[in-house]
């Protein structure tokens, strides 16, 4: 007998008992859904880590302070809370003209705060004013859309100029072109002289154009005080050598502030690498996602062997004539292993475009991103989990014995 | 039908059938020795108990015997494996059952079909064979019904008919009639009568005397052991009701 004939069989013992399967095939549709949904989720917020880490300029190390040398066991040596030394522009210049930090190129000292800017009655809370060097913008990755940034000798000369950011420009100017206006942060006028490029990729907790970059005496002058920087930007020769450069710049301080590695008072920081590290943590959340779905897909399996089951028990005596009719234990198989796995890979492929629809959303701020990978493992995973569920049932059934089965009411 | 080299329709030796074991032991045949040639026309009798069902169930190669032998059409059926029984099932024997045992959902003809799709016959060659089967038992005009819309009298023949399609060597009855009114029973036998008097080899198990005395040769089983053995009519001759119709003629 051919296999036409028992799939019809199979297709027909679907059709006498529509809400049943209908209710098993949506038990396996929820399960390859979420799979395929949860890890464009993952992927969407890896993808979004990804952004920031390129927008970041992957070669970025910052210095910053820290009190008190390396926490409680340096404190308990020294019994008191250990001299913090500032990070001064001395130290920036140190590390810019040392012969030995070869794997550093660039390096810009930074006194940053947050201010209110205005501008003829506009006002808006600019979240990062840095005080800095020229070298600063292609360290942090930044360029310029229009005019001009500051030179070293506006720098020397404490001149009241300033770049802004994009979001600035449309907080303070809306449609007014700013280059050339003047804008009052901490009562002290700075007249713009350029904008930067969009960075994008914001966050909630940091938009990267909230941003003014001004001559760092000027900003020292005005708003932070002539204290501590609050960092040293740097930026390594390549990507590559950013450990390298990491392991240059803190010889060179320990040398220069006089303590050793266990009561060092700064901090060197791989921006790449903690990144790297977020985008570590964004991949095991994406596992957990898909376990947490692959979870609802063995659920959604077990509603087939449980269904089947049933099926199996309650035709009993439609599996005793077919066999007193003469019909192979393999036809018997095949007819009630179709049928799980046909109520399988339709609820899979009414998952899939679920989860293919369900991806064109933006969830809880996150644009999720398909996983072509996903969409055929969890169509896969459905045909065989139709299978292997499937095979205990159909199992019972190819090896009822024929007298028993017709005796069954 | 009478071939010098047919092997006979049944031909059982000796055949025990034992359930359980040890002190559980129950004997259900105790050595039925029984030869059936093509033609006849064979009641199998006894009360609940007997044994009938047991020999009945081994007839129809749906069990095995403890010992003995068994060859039916030639075949000795003890040496089959579960898959060349299920062959044997769908060539050389054709069920009746007492609650009809058609499928639900499924119309007449599909069920008359049943048999031949496992049997691996081609799609028209088996609708051409089921058409005639169902025209034989007279519900041509009942084809695309399904059981639930046929009385149990139809539902009957159209289960005769699903018997008959495969041209098997033996139609096995149990207890064909139990589930019907008279009317009913009376066309099913007038049937049964039909389908030996062209030459089918019929084994009808029953407790009725009535339907009985339809058979050629009626059997009386008591306690696992064939205790009456009596011949009605002649096993290549009409059947006893069909003669005496052509008699009154």
């Amino acid at each position: 007998m051919g296999v036409g004939e028992v799939f019809r069989f199979a297709i027909r013992g679907l059709r006498a008992n529509k809400l049943r399967s209908g209710l098993t095939t949506l038990g396996i549709l929820i399960g390859v859904g979420a799979v395929i949904l949860l890890i464009a989720v993952g992927q969407g917020s890896g993808a979004a880590v990804q952004a920031r880490i390129s927008n970041l300029g992957s070669n970025l190390l910052t210095v910053t302070r820290e009190a008190g040398g390396t926490g409680r066991a340096a404190a308990s040596r020294t019994g008191t809370q250990s001299q913090t030394s500032a990070l001064t522009v001395s130290d920036a210049s140190l590390l810019a003209n040392s012969d030995e930090d070869p794997d550093v190129s660039l390096v810009a000292p930074v006194a940053s705060t947050s201010e209110t800017g205005t501008y003829e009655g506009a006002s808006s809370s600019i979240s990062q004013v840095v005080g800095t060097y020229p070298s600063y913008l292609p360290i942090s990755d930044d360029t310029l859309a229009e005019g001009t940034s500051f030179t070293t000798a506006q720098v020397n000369s404490a001149a009241k100029v300033v770049v802004i950011g994009q979001t600035v420009v449309t907080n303070l100017f809306g449609t007014i072109n700013p280059i050339g206006q003047t804008i009052q942060m901490g009562g002290v006028p700075y007249t713009v002289i350029g904008v930067l490029n969009a960075k994008g990729g914001a966050s909630t907790f940091n938009d990267p154009d909230n941003v003014a970059i001004a001559p760092l005496t000027t900003v020292q002058d005005s708003l932070t005080g002539f204290g501590s920087l609050t960092e040293i930007a740097v930026q390594a020769s390549s990507a590559s050598s950013t450990t390298a450069a990491q392991a240059e710049i803190t010889n060179l301080l320990i040398e220069a502030h006089h303590v050793t590695a266990a009561t060092e008072d700064f901090t060197v920081t791989n921006e790449a690498s903690l990144l790297t590290t977020e985008e570590g943590t964004t991949e095991t959340f994406t596992v957990l996602l898909a376990a947490v779905a692959a979870i609802s897909l063995l659920v959604g399996g077990i509603g087939v062997t449980n269904i089947m089951l049933v099926t199996v028990t309650e035709r009993t005596r439609e599996i005793g004539i077919r066999k007193a009719l003469g019909a192979q234990k393999s036809a018997i198989l095949g007819q009630f292993l179709i049928e799980a796995v046909l109520l399988s890979v339709i609820g899979g492929a009414l998952g899939v475009l679920i989860g293919v629809i369900g991806s064109r959303f933006k969830i809880d701020g996150i644009q999720p991103v398909l996983v072509p990978t996903s969409i055929l493992l969890a169509f896969g995973v459905s045909a065989f989990i139709g299978l292997v569920f499937g095979s205990l049932p159909a199992n019972k059934a190819a090896k009822l014995h024929p007298i028993e089965a017709l005796r069954h009411e | 039908m009478t071939g010098a080299f047919r092997a006979p329709a049944l031909d059982i030796r000796d055949l025990r059938k034992v359930y359980g074991d040890g002190d559980a032991e129950v004997h259900a045949l105790r050595g039925i020795d029984l030869l059936v040639p093509h033609g006849d026309y064979v009641a199998v009798m006894g009360a609940s108990g007997s044994g009938k069902s047991t020999l009945m169930n081994i007839i129809g190669c749906l069990d095995v015997p403890t010992s003995g032998r068994y060859e039916l059409d030639g075949i000795a059926i003890a040496e089959l494996d579960e898959q060349q029984l299920s062959l044997v099932r769908n060539r050389k024997i054709g069920f009746v059952f007492q609650s009809f045992n058609l499928l639900s959902r499924t119309t007449a003809l599909e069920n008359v079909e049943l048999p031949l799709i496992y049997g691996g016959v081609k799609h028209e060659e088996r609708r051409k064979r089921a058409l005639a089967a169902l025209n034989l038992v007279g519900l041509s005009a009942r084809t695309d019904h399904h059981p639930n819309q046929l009385s149990g009298g139809q539902q009957q023949r159209v289960a005769v008919a699903r018997a008959l399609v495969t041209s098997p060597s033996l139609i096995l009855a149990d207890e064909p009639t139990g589930n019907l009114d008279t009317q009913s029973s009376y066309e099913v036998m007038a049937l049964f009568d039909q389908l030996n008097a062209a030459g089918r080899t019929i084994v009808v198990i029953t407790h009725e005397d009535d339907i009985a005395a339809h058979a050629k040769r009626a059997i009386r089983l008591v306690d696992g052991l064939i205790v009456e053995d009596t011949r009605l009519a002649a096993a290549d001759g009409l059947p006893p009701r069909l003669v005496r119709q052509t008699a009154e003629v």
